[in-house]
Order: structure tokens, then sequence, then C-alpha cells
């Protein structure tokens, strides 16, 4: 039943689907904002990343194909927060290169620019304004002209309210849209980044340890959640929680010492004798 | 000797020429005294002349004497030596008692005083103490001029230390430069290419000049070879001058290490911005001022020796302000950096008014002991005072201290632990808070020997803090939080540039272009700023 | 004063703000009511006891109450101006007090040149460059005669420099502490340069000795009060700005940046452009507070931009509360009250005062007054 808000959310912006090609150049599709033309919508290839001689980031390759839920899993230090740093524009890399779809060079935005052209982070730690309302966190996410100018004189029209309220039901907090944020519970806190982030229309999602302190039933439905957004939305989620990643990953990438060690399906990847190492020690 | 014979006092001369056969005679001739007292300014001029002939240790104090007007007549014939009560007749050197009720003061003006002066010096080079003689031979580097050149190149020629004699060469050689003979001035300018004076710049300068579009030497070798001279001595005093800057740069430098260095550990360790760092600098101070009045009035005879008394004082003076500050306000702040900056500003405001209300509002005077006053004379005009000297000592001495405290103690192991792990420290049972506590003592009792070394070169005062603070921020800004090399580099480094800055812009501009450039710096090396390690760590 | 969570935005949960946006619903009716009342007291009340009533009756008001309470409103426009960077966007400034002095030398630059030939040396030029020995104005003085010119200085001086400063210190993401200690540099720097005689602003003693204001005398009556207006009227309308940015999606922004600006980042706004607003927009503020304050005053000197002053306007903004617009105004008034009684009382105590005022609203008041007032319904 939540779903159909989602549902209704979504039927209301464009999908992540380029609808037609605008124009060819060297031999390939080239559109309005992200170009997933060859299918795939983030392209890591053998980035490197070291702090203090440490490395972070190993030779990193991983591609991610537009409408994907991807899950990736590791040790802890395998690089997954320092990967999606990368990939937001936090951190630079020491080498190699990241392109959001065939044309965007991430290296090469600021985190406000990348989040602007369509990439939604949420973080470890559930990272919401404390002082504001629900609802004000979800107006200050939504997707808008974002320049200075333009927020100073910004009216918040009667569309962008009704789908905030959406949000609102889709990430069960409508009750709580006049509470301070600074005042829900740590999964609550969890659910708002995740609708801030759906407020920005972003074409691909970030989900650092999404359901970390969720009670179990929050858990399932943030697993049905998901997966609804998958196919319309890229998912990479990031995930400790094994039998959560079972139940949503299409694919699993394993990383290791800041390399990908293994890729596929979750049976596939239960079974790789490399992954078992690592994973059980010995 | 020579030509220049002719244009001098012959008398001088001649008498110096005895003085150094060692030729004596008993007693001061009365006539020659009367006429020193009474004559006209030829007549004394010859009189000096004659005693200094006459070669009589005696002569000496009476010279000296005239030269500090203590002499006086007495009618029309007698010539007393007056210090205080006590006078002695210049004549016979018998004391006089009592003094006769009516004394007219010798007068002595200007040119007779520059003959005296060079009298005194010219006895004083047949001293047989070094020292006298080195102090003779400077003197007379300033002041002579041709009456005394008999005597130099007399004494020159005896002279045995090579110092003392490297003086008098150049000396002779710069008044031999007015002679009229040319391979005289020629020798003279060659000899001059020696000297580290800026009298001898000056001098040598003044011939290569034009003057009214002629040359004021007409010989161009000679000319040529004082253009090569000038510009050996411009080259010594130019390293002199670069010696000198790059010594009170470091002195600087170490002042502000001494001033950063708490601020580094405090800071480093629990994000504490201290805002009354620079007043527990002045508690030490305060405390050194204390220390030396105790021993003035109980210990007169060892008050050379306060300091070392006084340095462990305003450590532990300092230490424990600062510990008591800790517990009772910053402790509850811990995390909260910006409020720490207002509520230790308002610490330092309490600290400056207390000071004001114990010990006045007034500068305090901090005496230097007897061993730290005076100098070491690298130069000609180079001088490097004792007490900066013993400060540079003494900052390297607290930062070996402090370096062996935090890698080779137990509370330095804790303190580094807690400054990369706070929780991960905690829980593997240090005490965190008594950590923080005896780390900020530590920091604020470096303050503290911060404030003894500066009560030894400057004012002590209430607002002694309020000058120290922002340069010693910008001092741990520069060098990096956390590592205290970061911050030995940067007090030196600023303490340098700001010192060569200032001969070129003055000491305002100075500061200003250090401001300015620790803006830039940031600028380009944000990572420099950021580079912190543990609590301070944005998430 | 007793309406104050109208006034405190930040604090009490609202809904939505469905972007009416017109100026009425700007505050709340009740908030409209005791701002009118202020303005009213100011702007009518305190003139006609001032001017009209005779000195010998109770309802007058001394030319020195008029001024102080003109100075302390001065005072106020910079603590609010202080609480829109700190108290809403979450920077600390600790160069407030240049801003204030630069606004301030650019207005006692027009009030200078109008001494005329008034001045000791009955000379063209002020009387401190005369006895420098100088024979004209330096370039930078050109125009200042021109009042319109003076007053175009008092908003660009201090507003050009804190963009330029405020563009490379957050572009470089100084921010915290770091960005508090530079700005106190920064002050520093400015203080030094004008402490120097051939800066060409005075030295030590800056500007004083003022005798007119657009040809009005300047020690009149109605001058005096005539400014005591001006600047009530800039407070009520500073604080109406203020209101109106803390109000809009900026000034939620703002917040935003102060409690998570990273999410505000990965959210998709530049923190770097809003910094730069608000940090603008407020040493613009202090730039005509002090513009307001010299004439009133009748000096300005380097003191002004010495790092303690600075530091000073802090705590105004802190007792009174930040992140409440009220609050700035009410601490700096508190704040200022008291230490014109204590340095005539008993001026040696005023540090102690002071020094524990910071301590005790850090350590125990961290909302301020505004708070305690806010926090006692619920």
């Amino acid at each position: 039943m939540m779903n159909l808000a989602v549902y209704a959310e979504l039927k209301a912006r464009e999908g992540p689907t380029p609808s037609k090609a605008t124009g060819i150049s060297d031999g390939h599709v080239v559109t309005p904002g992200v170009d997933i033309s060859h299918g795939a919508i983030l392209y890591l290839d053998s980035v490197s990343v070291s702090f203090d001689g440490f490395n972070a980031l190993n030779d990193l390759s991983l591609v991610v194909d537009a409408g994907e839920l991807r899950c990736v899993i590791g040790p802890n230090g395998a690089g997954k927060t320092t990967m999606m740093d990368v990939i937001t524009g936090k951190t630079r890399p020491d080498a190699g290169t990241a392109y959001f779809g065939q044309t965007i060079d991430l290296t090469r935005l600021s985190e406000p620019e990348i989040a602007g052209i369509g990439i939604g982070r949420k973080f470890q730690k559930p990272t919401v304004f404390t002082d504001h309302t629900v609802f004000e966190n979800l107006e200050l996410a939504r997707k808008a002209d974002k320049r200075v100018w333009p927020t100073l004189t910004a009216k918040l029209d009667s569309a962008a309210y009704d789908r905030i309220l959406a949000n609102l039901e889709t990430i069960h907090l409508a009750p709580e849209a006049k509470r301070q944020a600074g005042l829900l519970s740590h999964g609550q806190k969890q659910w708002l980044e995740i609708g801030m982030l759906l407020m920005q229309e972003p074409q691909l999602l970030l989900l650092d340890e999404p359901v970390a302190g969720m009670t179990d039933d929050e858990t399932m439905r943030s697993a049905e959640l998901f997966l609804s957004l998958a196919g319309k939305y890229t998912l990479v989620v990031v995930e400790h929680d094994m039998d959560f990643v079972a139940k949503i990953a299409d694919r699993v990438t394993v990383l290791h010492e800041g390399h990908v060690l293994a890729e596929g399906s979750m049976q596939q990847v239960q079974r790789n004798e490399q992954v078992i190492e690592v994973f059980l020690g010995r | 000797m020579n030509g220049l014979m002719r244009s001098c006092v012959r008398a001088l001369g001649a008498a110096l020429l005895a003085l150094f056969a060692g030729a004596a005679a008993a007693a001061l001739p009365a006539d020659v005294v009367s006429a020193l007292a009474f004559g006209d300014g030829d007549e004394r001029a010859q009189a000096i002349g004659k005693l200094v002939a006459g070669g009589d240790a005696a002569a000496l104090p009476l010279l000296q004497a005239l030269i500090d007007g203590d002499v006086q007549t007495v009618g029309e014939d007698r010539v007393l030596i007056v210090k205080g009560d006590a006078a002695t007749d210049a004549v016979t050197g018998a004391a006089v008692s009592p003094l006769p009720a009516s004394r007219d003061d010798v007068v002595v003006n200007n040119r007779l005083r520059r003959t005296l002066g060079t009298a005194i010096a010219a006895f004083k080079l047949a001293s047989p103490d070094r020292a006298v003689r080195l102090a003779a031979a400077k003197e007379l580097q300033n002041s002579a001029d041709e009456d005394a050149l008999p005597a130099i190149v007399a004494a020159a020629a005896k002279e045995q230390d090579a110092e003392v004699k490297g003086l008098l060469v150049q000396t002779q050689a710069s008044i031999q430069l007015a002679s009229t003979d040319r391979a005289t001035r020629l020798a003279a300018v060659r000899v001059l290419a020696g000297s580290d004076s800026g009298a001898t710049k000056t001098l040598l300068a003044g011939i290569v000049q034009k003057k009214d579009g002629k040359f004021v030497e007409s010989d161009e070798e000679i000319r040529a070879e004082a253009q090569r001279s000038l510009a050996a001595v411009e080259g010594r005093l130019a390293k002199g001058d670069i010696a000198a800057r790059v010594f009170s740069g470091i002195s600087l430098g170490t002042i502000l290490l001494l001033a950063a260095l708490g601020l580094a550990i405090t800071y480093g360790l629990m994000g504490v911005i201290n805002m009354a760092h620079g007043e527990l600098i002045m508690v030490g101070a305060y405390a050194t001022y204390v220390v030396q009045n105790l021993f003035r009035q109980h210990l007169p005879g060892a008050f050379d020796w306060y300091l070392l008394f006084a340095v462990p004082v305003a450590f532990a003076v300092s230490g424990a302000t600062g510990v008591l500050l800790e517990r009772a306000v910053i402790r509850h702040l811990y995390g909260r950096p910006l409020e720490t900056l207002l509520a230790t500003w308002g610490l330092s405001l309490i600290l400056i008014q207390a000071m004001r209300t114990v010990f006045g509002a007034q500068n305090v005077q901090v005496e230097n002991p007897a061993w730290m006053s005076g100098g070491v004379e690298i130069m000609t005009n180079v001088v490097l005072p004792y007490s900066r000297i013993v400060i540079v000592a003494f900052a390297g001495g607290v930062l070996l201290a402090v370096s062996l405290l935090l890698t080779r103690t137990r509370l330095g192991l804790f303190v580094r632990a807690v400054t990369q792990n706070r929780g991960m420290a905690s829980a593997l049972g240090v005490r965190t808070p008594k950590v923080d506590m005896m780390a900020f003592g530590l920091g604020s009792g470096i303050a503290g020997l911060a404030g003894c070394a500066l009560s030894q070169i400057g004012n002590v005062g209430p607002d002694l803090g309020q000058s120290y603070i922002v340069d010693s921020f910008m001092v741990v800004v520069l060098g990096g939080v956390g590592q205290l090399a970061g911050t030995v580099y940067a007090a030196l480094g600023l303490g340098i540039a700001n010192k060569f800055l200032e001969a070129w812009q003055g000491a305002v501009l100075a500061k200003i272009a250090v401001l300015v450039f620790i803006i830039v710096f940031i600028q380009k090396r944000p990572q420099g700023l950021f580079a912190l390690k543990g609590r301070t760590v944005e998430a | 004063m007793r309406n104050m969570p109208a006034m405190t935005p930040t604090f009490v949960p609202r809904t939505g703000n469905t972007g009416t946006g017109a100026l009425p619903r700007l505050w709340s009716p009740r908030a409209w009511g005791i701002l009118g009342a202020a303005a009213v007291v100011l702007l009518v009340v305190v003139p006609v006891c001032n001017l009209v009533v005779p000195a010998g009756s109770a309802f007058h008001l001394s030319d020195y109450t008029v001024t102080l309470v003109g100075k302390i409103m001065c005072y106020a426009i910079v603590a609010l101006a202080m609480d829109l960077i700190w108290g809403y966007a979450g920077i600390l400034s600790l160069g407030h007090g240049l801003f204030f002095a630069l606004g301030g030398y650019a207005m006692g630059m027009y009030l200078m040149r109008s001494i005329g030939r008034d001045g000791v040396y009955k000379s063209d030029l002020p009387d401190f460059m005369v006895f420098l020995d100088w024979k004209a104005y330096p370039w930078f003085w050109s125009f200042t005669d021109h009042f319109w010119y003076a007053a175009l200085l008092v908003v660009l001086v201090p507003g050009v420099l804190a963009f330029v400063f405020g563009y490379f210190a957050f572009r470089s993401r100084i921010k915290g502490v770091y960005f508090s200690i530079i700005t106190q540099a920064l002050t520093y720097a400015f203080m030094l340069l004008f402490f120097r005689n051939d800066t060409g602003f005075g030295g030590n003693n800056g500007f004083t000795d003022f005798k007119r204001i657009l040809g009005f005398p300047i020690t009149a009556p109605e001058t005096r009060v005539a400014l005591f207006m001006l600047t009530a009227a800039a407070l009520i309308g500073f604080l109406c700005l203020g209101r109106a940015i803390v109000t809009s999606k900026l000034g939620r922004v703002l917040t935003a940046i102060r409690d998570a600006e990273s999410r505000v980042m990965f959210s998709g706004y530049d923190p770097l452009g809003f910094k730069l607003f608000v940090w603008t927009l407020s040493a613009v503020i202090c730039g005509i507070a002090g513009a307001l304050y010299v004439p009133q005053v009748g000096i300005i000197n380097p003191s002004e931009m010495s790092p303690a002053n600075s530091i000073e306007i802090a705590i105004w903004t802190a007792v009174g509360g930040r992140g409440t617009l009220i609050g700035p105004v009410v601490g700096a008034a508190v704040v200022n009250l008291g230490k014109s009684w204590f340095t005539q009382a008993l001026p040696e105590y005023w540090l102690y005062v002071l020094g524990l005022l910071f301590i005790l609203v850090t350590l125990y008041l961290p909302r301020g007054i505004a708070g305690l007032w806010a926090r006692k319904p619920s």
C-alpha cells in the first residue's frame, strides 16, 4: 500500500530512462543530463586512494547499470565508504577515473554539483537538520534551483507541498511532520534521510548502511521500499546485514582491501572460495 | 718616522714614542700641571703632550679626572683632583684635607676632550691587560685623528695580540688616507679592505665620490683600489647585518615557540582554544617577579641565582592555574570549541583584572641577574645579548624536555593515546579526564616558563599576555596541530620572516605582511590546517 | 519586551512556510504590536521627552540618556549582525569590530572634511594632517567631502572586504575556531595598520572634534535626536530584514549549514554562496551601525578594531540569546547598560563582571536570556 504512494510520487516526475536521443557524437548517444546510452550509469575505473600511505582504495573498478540495485559488502576497512566519497566528490582519487553515465567526469565536480546532477547519498551516521522540522528537512532537500538568490525568494507552491506530503507518507513520518528532526528515533532519522534523498529526485542513490539501528519491522519495510525504487532509480547499498542484502540484492559486489574481490548474485558470491576465506578467516 | 709628523702635535707623538721606549719620569712636573689647569687651549694641548711624554702612570688619573670634570683649582697655583669629599694634589698626589673652601672647576671644551680621549687611549695601549688595550683600540677606531697617529703606529708595531693589532692598523690606515703621499694613501686603502666597521665604509665611500663634478680622490688607481676595498667592507658589513637579523629572528622565534608550545599541547590534545593562554604566560612572568622580590629581600647574596628558583615556580604557578581553570570551566565545554573560546576569553579578563588588583596596573620591574646582562660581540656593532642567548638555549631545553616527556614517559604515552583515539584510550582503562587535566596543566606550565623567559627581556604588566595571543595562535595555525615539529618550524620561520620584513618595511607592516601571508598560506594548504588528529576531526 | 517566543523561529517548531511572504506575515500580530510600540517610544516619546519636556520635569530625558541609548542601539544593530552569522549560520566572527570601525571611519572622513577651517590650525586639511605636515589629501580621501559618497563607502568598504576575505576563507572551507582566529588576526592587522600615522587616518587619535553633519551643528540637541531617530529606524528596519531572511528558505539553509554542513552539500546547495551572502550582509550592517555611531559618540579610533572589542560583540549576542532576533538586541542593551553603570560606579570590578559573564553564559545559559524565557512555557 505504501508502494502506491511511491508510485504516485514517481509518476509525477520523469523516469530515469532517457526518452529520446537528441544527438550523436563520437558514435554514441548524448542526452541532456546523464548519458546512460550504454546501459551503465556509473563507471569506476582503476580508482586508487591512499591516506598517509594506507591504501583505502586499490585499483578499484566497478560498473553499475542503470536501474540496478547493487549491494556492496565487505569487512571493515574494505573501502566501502571511501568509494562513496570518491563518487560524491568528497575525496579526490589519486589515480583512476569515475564517470557518471558516459560523459560526466565526477572527479572534476564538487559535492553540490554532483548532488545537482542526480547522485544522492545517505551517510552511515544518519545526518539530518536537527533544528528543523521533518517537513522543513524535506523542503530543503527538494529538487529546486539551489543557488543563493532563488533560495532567498523561493516560495513553496501547492504542487511541491503535496509532493512533500506524499513523501512523508512514503517514509512513514507523516505524523511527525511538525516535529524537530533532532527528536526523532535513530530509525526514523534513517528514514527521513532516505526521504530527503528521494526529494532530490536523483538518478543514483548511494545508501551507506541504511538499515543500521532499525527495528526488524522497519528493516522489512525498508527492503520493500528499496525494491520498489529499483528500476526507476539506480541504488548502491552498502550493508553489513547479510539477511537484508540477500533479500534485496540483484547483484552483490564484495570489496576487500580496497579492491573488488568478487561480483555476482548472492548465491555466486556466497560460494566464492576467496570470499569465504575473507569473511570467515583462515 | 714619516712625513705626517709635520702636521701632528709633535709633543704627543714624541711622548708616546718615549712611553713605548720604556722611559719613565719620577713625578708630574708642576709647571705642566699648572699649564694644563690654567693655560689656554694650545697651552693645555701641549701640556697633555708633555704629560704623556713623561710616561708616568700618575698622569692617567689626572687626565681621566680632567675629562670627568673632577679637576679643580684653588687660588692661582694649586690644582686638585676632587672626587666627592676626598681630594688629592695633582702634582704630588698627596691627600688634601680639609678641602679648601673656594675652588674653581676646570672646564674642558670639546676639542680638548677629544685630545684627552686620544691621550688616555694611548696611555691605555701600553697597558699589560689585553682587555684594556682592546677597549682602547676600539675607542681610537672611532675617535682618533692625526694627532694620535704616531702613538698608534708605535703601539701597532709593538702589539702582539692579533685582534688589537688589526684594529690599530686599520685605524692607522684610515688616518693615513688624508696623507698627501700617494703611496701612503694607496697602502692605507688596501689595509682598510680588512675592516668591518661602518665608519670605514663611510670613509671609503667618501673617497670614490664625486664632488662638484670632480672626484674627491684624483688618483685613479687609488679610486679603483678604494672601490675594491669598499666592496669588501660592504660585504662584511652586510654579512654582519644578516647575522644580527638572523639572530634576532631566532630570538623572536624562540619566544614565539615558548608561547605557542603550551598552546600546541592543549589544542593538539583537547581541541581547546585557550584564549587565556597569554594570561598564563603573564602569570608566569609575575611569579618570576615575586620570586625576584623575595630573593632581594631575604637572600640578597644569592640574587644572581633567583632565576634558577623562578623557573620551577613559574611552571608550578601557571600549571596550577591552568589545572584550576580546566577543572572549573574548560572541562565542561569539551567538544564545544566556540564556547570554550568565549569562556576562556572571560577567564583571561578575570586574570588580567586580578593582576591589576594585586600588583597594580603599572608595569613591574624584573631585573636580569648580573650574569645575563651584557653580551657577546661577534662583529663590530653586532652584539648578541646574553639574556637572549640564554632564552634561546632555554627554549631548546624546554622543547627537548617536552618531546622527551611526550615520547618517553607514561603520561606522554597516555597523552598521545588520548589524542589519537579518545574512546579507545578510555576503553583501555586510561582515565581520560585525568590525562586532560595533566596535559592542560603541562601546557599551562610551559606558558609559565614562557612568562619567566619574557620577564627577562621585556616589560611585565597585566597586558603582557594580550600581545602574544594572536601571534601564538598564528604559530599553531601555521604549524599544524598535534605535532611539535610543525610548531617549531612555524615559530622560527615566523620569527625570522618578521625580523627581515621589519628591516625592510618597518615593524607594523612586517606584522601585517606576516598575517596576510598566513591567510594566503592556508588558502594554498588548507589540508595543513585540517590535518588534525583526535577529537577535533570532523565526521 | 515580553513577547519573545514569537521572535524565536528556530526553537519553536513551525509548520512549513506556505510562502505568502508578504510584509504583514513577517511577524505575528502580537510581535507587530510590540515592534510598533517600540517604534512609537523611540521615534516619538524619546524625542519629545528630550526636546520638548523642560529639563526640570520628571519626564525629561537628559542628553546623556539619549546619547547612551543611541549608542546602545548601534551596538544592538552590531549584535544583530553578529547573530545572523553566528546564531543562524554557526560562524563565529571575532572580527566584526573591524567592519563596525570601517563604517565609522568612512563616516568619520566625511565628518572630518565638514569641519572645514574650524580646526585648531585653521587649515583646509584635518588637524592631524597639518600636524604631520601633509600638503594634500591622500587619494583615498577623494570625494569624501560628499555625504553620499561617504555613505556609499560605509556600505562598500566593509562589504567588499568581507566579500573578498569570506570568499577565500569559505572556499578553503575554513570553519569553526580556525575561522574565528583568522578573523581575529584580520582585525588585529587592521588595528596595527590604523595605529600608524602615515596610514592617513589620524593614527592613535583617530577622528574627533567633529563640528557639523550635512550642515547641522553636530552637538545641537535637534541633530542628536535626529541621529537617535535614524538609529532607531535602522534598528527596527534591520530587525525586519533579519526576520525576512531567517524565515526564508535561505534562512533555513543557513541553519542547516550550521547543523549539518555536509548534508547541505550533498543536498545540492553550495555552502560557499550562502555563507558569503550572510557574511557580507552582516559586515555591511555592522558598517552602517558604525556610521551611525560615530556622529553620536563624536570619536572613532583604532581601538574599535582591537580583538577585545570584537569578542565583546559575541558576548552581547550570547547573553541575549543567539539564534533569536530579539536576543542580541536585549543582550547588547543589558551588557552595555551594565558596563556604563559599572565603569562609573565600580570601574575596577567591570572586567570581573564581564569575564564572569563570558563564563557563566557559555556554561549555564547557552541560549541566553531569550532562551530562559522560551524554556518557561514548555
